[in-house]
């Protein structure tokens, strides 16, 4: 029993970090219909960032942090601008490729010698791990500033999407970007908010990912990445409770897969329940269903 | 209009950067060829997850050619033209490829890990090319799936077998262990050789394996398999997989209470190991810099004096690599790889770290070394053979 409430907090931290992630794929797709697949490299950046920033800038580490979302939310509007925006009204595939291309521009022009290099990096933790042994369970306190941080970003989407005026503005966008338009809102703008947003929030993800597991390298974002992404789709892409839950969800399958199927299983297992729950509930678990717009 | 004349200056300036990128290629490879010149491929990675094994490599065999008279063995001048695997099989292929086709190489020294060895081998087999593996130790190196023997393929490091057949009697033997827990990356036959072996001869010697778990190479989360394994308390953790992933593996370990001692493989050998992790525990390795033989201790000095710090295992295996290579080059007097290949199976070389032959399958027969990390630095325990 103890060593399953372990594994259950081994879950929550596994699937609190890709929901940081899924919550940039979750929002990007709600306000223009895109997955944008750079979202797992600009994670990898905001790591690289960060962890430079307080150990060889001498940064502290909060500002480290704020730091690395300042320069991530810049690259989302960029990405954005220079290779979405173009597309925006050309079929969806033209995007999507567009969105590919710029996850392997951002991987391999990061492995460059003089950006960061292809080597993996060995992570100085910013704070001394303490673990806290409560009866058999292990708690650290990296696992409860990883939980904390979710909580918080994700009670300030609901808080900016439902109760402000830039809220309403994507909301509106996400139905109709002429209709958006007519109403006075300006679409161009909206987006690029989403844009930064979503990266900022992957750079805090990408930082605290590192934190936890001090490792660091240019491809590191491609695995987090789409296991996020499924997370997203599982939640119902587009709602932002649905990428927590379908995060925790994902999350949890893979820690109890490991723990008490087999190790080898955990990908098979976790993709199998994103094909099953997909079959069923095509637009995921708390998606509503779609109605083709006339 | 307009648009089209951007386009065109465009693809002008493209063409003319490709002309003068080719242009300089061609003046290198003017100046480099001659009838006297015996060309080597060296494939190591060089960038990527495990560089310092791919660096060491380079510095081992450029110190072995730097001795050299004039750059020369026998009539012959040596030329090394190294290419970067950057740890990736496909790559090691890429590289392999261009190497004996393009280059015209006469022998590899190469690959370093036995995920690009074993691509390699295959096709320095099939193009009748010398290829001596500095370190990889998986056994399908030297000979194919079937068994049979790769004729033009050696290597100067032990083989996984006996890595973890010796780890296990250490084990038992040394730390008395009772029960041990194995980690393995299951893409890798390199840690799914030695985990094998040493499930196996651990449990022959009487001891007990109590977990036996994988993980892939995308991994970063283990927390589930090791908290699975902490209220089990095993003796030993065994570890056999490259230095990163084993930083990593022994850093969580840690956190979630797990006190066993760590044992593991030559992929420990390497100074970006994060050694406060992995305090106090243990590898079988090739060599150690600590080891009182005269020829070790003279080529430690060597290799100091040249590149400022202590040469891992990778450089001094890099080194005793080329050294077999160059021997076999001077006792031919040809860069006939056929020659080279009889030349080296029949060879006995007073080597850095022993005196090396070669069995039937291209093996080197001489012992291993016990190394443990304590306080940051690495100890020299003890020399054993299976």
């Amino acid at each position: 029993m103890e060593s399953f409430i372990q594994q259950v907090i081994n879950g929550l931290q596994l699937g609190m970090v890709y929901a940081l992630i899924a919550l940039g794929y979750t929002m990007v797709y709600g306000t223009i219909g895109l997955i944008n697949f750079a979202h797992g490299d600009v994670f990898m950046i905001g790591a690289f960032v960060g962890c430079l920033g307080y150990s060889s800038w001498g940064l502290p580490w909060p500002v480290a942090i704020i730091v690395s979302m300042a320069v991530c939310a810049a690259l989302g509007v960029t990405i954005e601008r220079i290779a979405y925006r173009p597309l925006r009204y050309a079929p969806k595939i033209a995007a999507l490729i567009s969105a590919i291309g710029v996850s392997f521009f951002l991987e391999y022009g990061s492995s460059l010698k003089f950006v960061f290099g292809p080597d993996y990096h060995v992570v100085q933790r910013p704070f001394k791990n303490i673990t806290w042994h409560l009866g058999v369970v292990t708690i650290t306190n990296i696992q409860v500033v990883i939980m904390l941080t979710v909580l918080i970003f994700l009670l300030f989407l609901l808080f900016l999407v439902f109760r402000t005026k830039i809220g309403a503005a994507m909301r509106t966008v996400s139905f109709d970007h002429d209709a958006a338009r007519l109403m006075g809102v300006d679409v161009d703008k909206t987006i690029s908010f989403t844009f930064a947003i979503g990266s900022a929030l992957a750079a805090v993800g990408g930082v605290l990912y590192a934190i936890a597991y001090p490792q660091i390298y240019p491809f590191m974002g491609i695995m987090p990445g789409l296991k996020a992404f499924t997370a997203a789709v599982l939640g119902g892409i587009g709602q932002i409770p649905g990428a927590v839950l379908g995060s925790l969800i994902m999350g949890q399958v893979e820690t109890m897969t490991a723990a008490y199927i087999s190790s080898q299983l955990r990908d098979a297992i976790a993709f199998a329940i994103l094909i099953l729950v997909l079959l069923i509930r095509p637009s995921g678990i708390l998606g509503r269903s779609q109605q083709e717009k006339i | 209009m307009r648009f089209n004349r951007w386009v065109a200056i465009f693809v002008l300036v493209i063409f003319s950067a490709a002309i003068l990128l080719a242009g300089c290629g061609q003046k290198q490879a003017a100046t480099t060829t001659g009838d006297n010149v015996i060309k080597i491929g060296l494939i190591a990675p060089l960038s990527g997850d495990v560089k310092t094994f791919g660096e060491s490599v380079k510095n081992g065999v450029d110190l072995a050619v730097s001795e050299l008279k004039d750059g020369k063995v026998g009539n012959f001048k040596i030329e090394i033209i190294p290419g970067d695997d950057r740890n990736d099989s496909k790559e090691a292929t890429n590289v392999a490829t261009k190497l004996i086709t393009e280059d015209k190489v006469s022998a590899i020294i190469g690959a370093v890990t036995s995920k690009c060895s074993i691509p390699v081998s295959a096709l320095a087999q099939q193009y009748k090319v010398v290829m001596i593996s500095p370190t990889s130790t998986a056994e399908k190196v030297t000979v194919d799936d079937s068994g049979k023997r790769k004729d033009y393929v050696f290597r100067v490091c032990f083989i996984d077998p006996f890595q973890g057949t010796v780890a296990a009697k250490f084990a038992l033997n040394e730390l008395k262990a009772k029960t041990a827990a194995i980690l393995y990356d299951q893409g890798n036959d390199y840690t799914v050789g030695l985990s094998e072996v040493f499930k196996k001869d651990f449990e022959a010697g009487g001891g007990k394996i109590v977990a036996f778990e994988s993980y892939t190479n995308q991994d970063t989360d283990f927390s589930a398999i090791l908290s699975k394994i902490a209220p089990k308390n095993p003796d030993i953790l065994y570890l056999p997989d490259y230095y990163q992933k084993v930083s990593l593996i022994a850093k969580q370990a840690r956190d979630k209470g797990i006190k066993a001692v760590f044992l593991g493989g030559d992929g420990w050998d390497s100074p970006s190991i994060d050694q406060a992790a992995m305090n106090g525990g243990y590898f079988t390795n090739h060599y150690s810099v600590e080891d009182p033989r005269p020829q070790v201790q003279d080529w430690v000095k060597k290799y100091q004096a040249k590149f400022g710090k202590r040469p891992d295992s990778f450089a001094t295996l890099g080194y005793e690599a080329a050294q077999v290579l160059f021997k076999a080059i001077e006792t031919t007097n040809s860069g006939d790889p056929t020659k080279l290949r009889d030349a080296i199976q029949n060879m006995s070389i007073e080597a850095v770290t022993a005196k090396i032959s070669f069995d039937k399958n291209g093996n080197p027969v001489k012992p291993l070394a016990i190394i443990q990390y304590k306080d940051n630095k690495q100890v020299f325990v003890k020399k054993m053979t299976p």
